[in-house]
Formats: structure tokens, C-alpha cells, sequence
């Protein structure tokens, strides 16, 4: 089996969110990178306890980013993947990422293609089912249990109101969330290791942004907490039944 | 040239958060001087002529049973060869579990510009930007769609859905379906009696509940507001509760009308999947928990004797009104 893992570069689940440059621009002062969570924890962890059940597997991590993605890409090599492909050029919207990354895994004939669900930073939730199309491969989003006998994968994903088990055979796409794999350390063994293994860079291929960021805004703050006393719950009750009419 | 919105269904049933995406597309169409259609995959028992009444003039249907289980290579196909034989212009989706599996898939296959998470209707004064939830709730983008055919997915809870009178027709499409590629093998209903994202109002439990034995007065609450039950990542971590029942950054993010957080200290990465709840109420003993500052109403107190407290209160609500 061949896996290639999708990493993206997000800032850290704690920064503070502010934009520059009249608010056409994320302000990146100070801002601590990390692999996107859902790419790591769940999506990578998963590919690398699937290939600890089956050492034949081979792990590749592609990242679409410059020379700053290499940290995080090296991280990646740490917790286990093998190899490394980062194509350098900085990504412009989802769908010129996924046609990057559908462009590797097109040559390098790879059985199954993970992404998380999302990026905590555009959440757009879009690569891995712009990846599958552009393939025309089956894709299976928002995975919370993944089993793979041989050439077929049994999928738990959440759907409203509960969960469904699918059945699909290779080649597909599969995003992971929470539930998937249990998020890992990565140890001193696999930090040296990962200093040697192969980091391909590659160039970009032609491809058209579909959209643009033109500006951003914080949502207006908060007017400030109404306190009830703690004895008094049915004050509570009263203001939302009368004040926010919600109840 | 139309608005197309994708209709979403289970259990023969349209779901409510298509009718949200319904009412969005029939104002869009409105200020683009279009018509609003809809498109609906399978079967339904629902009476589809009376989708008019949110606006739609005809909804098209390929009605064949085995599309009521979501095969996203073969919906994508028929999507795609549907939005362009109906010559659509815009296609909207929610951003709910089927819109996320879906509407990437139909952008890559039309080149057709998308944007995930959108909040409000497009400024159409210069170009076409949409506004969308950034940074798990943190912040939001304006987002610039620069192709012919444009996709929209509109994020559960965001837009009211509006009766305007009428009906609708309903034509029958007639696209070859294949074989599906992905096959269901079984499938498991959450405990809660309401669907997380789609629940107008949301109870939540934390750490300050100390064990999962203690979710009873959660439950009840919950069941008496009519609201979907929540927890944050320490509580669903433990495995107190479900996975599925985890809200915040990493876990599901969600915008309830009503959020009400019971022994959640409210860490940055919690109030990200949480703060675009329109009203959120935090109750927690600790004065200085950080959920306060981004609360409306609070109580300072101990969570097993105020729940109770609530709960007698909101039944003496129902029982009075």
C-alpha cells in the first residue's frame, strides 16, 4: 500500500487573530506554526499506525508552501512518514492546492490519499473532495473510525444525527477528524531520524485560482455578561424566555 | 440562467438546513434578477411542490432510490452534468455534512469558484464576494469568486429560512446513474435526540461535571428545551461522552441560536467552535473562568445545584405558557 498524507501549515490553536494592511492581510507577527491538526493528529497518525501494522506501507507527506514549511514538514517525518514532497510555491486558493497535490499523487500511483477535514485557519473543508474529483477517485469525508483489510477500507463517518459505515475499495480519498487516531509525540528516535529522510522539493504546475481573499473582519464584541445570582435560577429562565426570546 | 440549490435529505425527509440554503438562494436569485431551482438526488416523501413556498419555481428530481444513499464520485458526476445542462449560475449548498463531501468535488469538476462557510448573501457591488466564518469562528473573510459558475455552501444556522407563498413544479431528470463506488454498511443514530449542527439550541457539559454519571441533568434539560447535548475536548477525550458530541476547534463548530455551557472554563480553542452561537450562557463556579468574558448571561455557581434550579424553572415556564 502507498499512502500520501496532505500537511498544511496553520498557526498555532492559541494565537490571537488579527489582520494588517487595512484588513486585507492575517497579521503573521509572532504567530507559531504547526501542522494543521486534523492533519496531524488524525490523518498522519492514522496512515502511520497503518503502516505499523503492515511495514510494506510507504507514507509520503506532500505540502504545498516555501522553504517555511519545512519545520513542520520535518515534524511530519518524525512522527514516521518516509518521505517528504513539497511542491514551492505558496498556495493561492483550495482548488490551486488540490490540483498541486492531485498532480503528485497522479504520478506517484498512490493507493489512498489523506487530508484532514479542515484547516483551523480558512476552514474551507475543500481539498480533500477537490483532490478526489480531480482523480476521479471515490471520497469519503469527515472519518471519525478507518479500518483497511487489504485493498478495502471500512470507514465510519458522521453524519447528522449519527454515524454510517462505508465499504470502498482503492484507490479514494478519505478526510479524517476526530475519532480517527489518537494524537501522538513525536520521539527522539524519529527527530534524529527525521533529519536524513528524503524532503523532495518540486515545482508547481499551471493552475487557476478560482477565488480571493479581499478582506477580513473580527465580529463585533460582545456588549459584556448579564450576571444572575447564583440562588436565583429562574431569573435565568425569565430573561431568556422574555429578554432573548429564545426559550 | 438560474440559482441551483442542492436539496438534502434523509429518511424521506428534506433537511431543515436545505431549507435554509433555500430561502439564501431565493433572495440571491432575487438580487440577480434569476430564478431559483432545486435539485434533489433520490427519494423523499416529502411533498415536493411545496418547496414553492420558499421560493423555488421547479425542482428537478432524479428519482431513483439507490441515490438515497450519498455515493460523492457518482454525485458529483450528476451534479455536475445537471447544473450544466440547466444552464445554473449559481449553485448553493449547506455546509452541513453532504455539502462538505459535495460541493468541492462539483467546483473541481466545473472549475466553478467555491466558498465554504459562507454567513450572508454576496456583496454584488463589485464583483461577486462573499462573506465566511475564518479561523473557527475567530474572524471572517471576504471572499471574491472569480468564475462564470459560481458555489456557494452556507453554513448551517446562518440565514433565516423565509416563506414567500407559492409552488413549485417538479420535473424528472433523466441522467444515467452507475454503479456506486462507496457502499453503506451500516449506519448508527447519536443518542441525542437532535442533530448537533442543525440544533437551534445546544446544552453543554465539561470538566466541572466530574463524570459522566452526572449527565442526567444535562440530558434533561436538554430534552426539555428541545436542544442537542455537547461537551468539550477534556470531557470527550476521557470518553465521558462520544466523540461526535465534541465541540470546539477540533471538534465540531457549530452556531446555535441559544449555547448554553455548563462547567466549561471556556479555553481559547473551546470558544473557537462555539462563539458564533447568537447568545451563550455560562455557568460555572469559578468567577474568573475565561467563558464569562465571551458569555451574555452567566451564573457564578456551583453547576449541581443551579441546573436543577433551571430545570424547575423551565418547567414552570412550559406548565404556565
Amino acid at each position: 500500500m502507498k499512502f500520501l498524507v496532505c500537511l498544511s501549515k496553520t498557526p498555532d490553536t492559541t494565537t490571537k487573530i488579527a489582520f494588517k494592511d487595512n484588513n486585507t492581510k492575517f497579521a503573521t507577527d509572532g504567530v507559531q506554526w504547526i501542522i494543521n491538526p486534523y492533519d496531524e493528529w488524525y490523518a498522519l497518525v492514522r496512515a502511520i499506525e497503518l503502516k505499523e501494522k503492515d511495514p510494506a506501507t510507504i507514507v509520503h507527506l506532500i505540502c504545498v508552501g516555501k522553504e517555511d514549511s519545512d519545520p513542520i514538514i520535518r515534524k511530519a517525518l518524525a512522527l514516521g512518514g518516509d518521505e517528504a514532497i513539497r511542491v514551492n510555491v505558496e498556495g493561492r486558493d483550495s482548488f490551486f492546492v488540490a490540483t498541486q497535490i492531485a498532480e503528485v499523487a497522479k504520478k506517484g500511483s498512490y493507493d489512498i490519499v489523506f487530508a484532514g477535514k479542515e484547516t483551523i485557519d480558512y476552514n474551507g473543508s475543500s481539498v480533500g473532495g477537490m483532490i478526489a474529483a480531480l482523480l476521479d477517485v471515490p471520497f469519503v469525508s469527515l472519518a471519525t473510525k478507518f479500518e483497511l483489510n487489504g485493498g478495502t477500507a471500512t470507514i465510519t463517518r458522521l453524519i447528522e444525527g449519527g454515524e454510517e459505515s462505508d465499504e470502498v475499495n482503492v484507490p479514494f480519498v478519505v478526510s479524517c477528524q476526530k475519532g480517527v487516531a489518537e494524537q501522538r509525540i513525536p520521539n527522539m528516535k524519529g527527530i534524529m531520524g527525521a533529519r536524513t529522510k528524503p524532503l523532495q522539493v518540486v515545482e508547481e504546475v499551471m493552475a487557476d485560482a478560482l477565488t480571493s481573499f479581499v478582506s477580513f473582519d473580527l465580529p463585533p464584541a460582545k456588549a459584556g455578561v448579564k450576571l444572575v445570582p447564583a440562588d436565583n435560577p429562574a431569573e435565568l429562565v425569565r430573561l431568556l424566555h422574555e429578554e432573548a426570546k429564545l426559550i | 440562467m438560474s440559482v441551483l440549490v442542492f436539496l438534502d435529505h434523509a429518511e424521506g425527509k428534506i433537511k431543515k438546513t436545505s431549507l435554509e440554503a433555500l430561502s439564501y438562494g431565493a433572495d440571491l436569485a432575487l438580487m440577480l434578477g434569476l430564478s431559483v431551482n432545486g435539485v434533489l438526488l433520490g427519494t423523499v416523501s416529502d411533498d415536493l411542490g411545496e418547496l414553492g413556498k420558499f421560493g423555488a419555481k421547479k425542482i428537478y428530481q432524479l428519482a431513483k432510490d439507490a441515490l438515497n444513499q450519498l455515493d460523492v464520485q457518482q454525485y458529483v458526476r450528476l451534479l455536475a452534468e445537471i447544473v450544466k445542462s440547466l444552464d445554473a449560475k449559481v449553485i448553493i449548498f449547506s455546509n452541513n455534512v453532504s455539502g462538505k463531501a459535495l460541493a468541492p468535488g462539483l467546483s473541481a469538476k466545473l472549475k466553478a469558484g467555491l466558498v465554504s462557510g459562507a454567513v450572508k448573501l454576496p456583496d454584488i457591488s463589485n464583483g461577486f464576494v462573499v462573506k465566511k466564518s475564518v479561523f473557527s469562528g475567530k474572524a471572517f473573510a471576504n471572499v471574491a469568486i472569480k468564475t462564470e459558475i459560481k458555489i456557494i455552501a452556507l453554513n448551517p444556522n446562518s440565514y433565516k429560512i423565509s416563506e414567500k407563498g407559492g409552488s413549485a413544479s417538479v420535473e424528472g431528470l433523466a441522467i444515467e446513474d452507475g454503479m456506486p463506488r462507496t457502499k453503506v454498511v451500516a449506519t448508527t443514530k447519536a443518542s441525542g435526540e437532535v442533530p448537533l449542527t442543525e440544533a437551534e439550541i445546544v446544552v453543554s457539559g465539561g470538566r466541572g461535571l466530574k463524570g459522566p454519571e452526572n449527565w442526567g441533568m444535562i440530558e434533561e434539560l436538554a430534552h426539555l428545551l428541545h436542544a442537542a447535548t455537547a461537551c468539550s475536548r477534556p470531557v470527550a477525550d476521557a470518553h465521558w461522552r462520544p466523540h461526535n458530541e465534541h465541540v470546539g476547534q477540533t471538534g465540531i463548530a457549530i452556531a446555535p441560536n441559544l449555547y448554553i455551557a455548563i462547567g466549561i472554563s471556556g479555553a481559547i480553542q473551546h470558544l473557537a467552535g462555539v462563539n458564533r452561537s447568537k447568545v451563550i450562557v455560562v455557568i460555572n463556579k469559578d468567577p474568573e473562568a475565561p467563558f464569562f468574558k465571551a458569555a451574555d448571561y452567566g451564573i457564578v455557581g456551583d453547576a449541581f445545584e443551579v441546573v436543577p434550579g433551571i430545570i424547575e424553572a423551565v418547567k414552570h415556564l412550559h406548565s404556565t405558557s
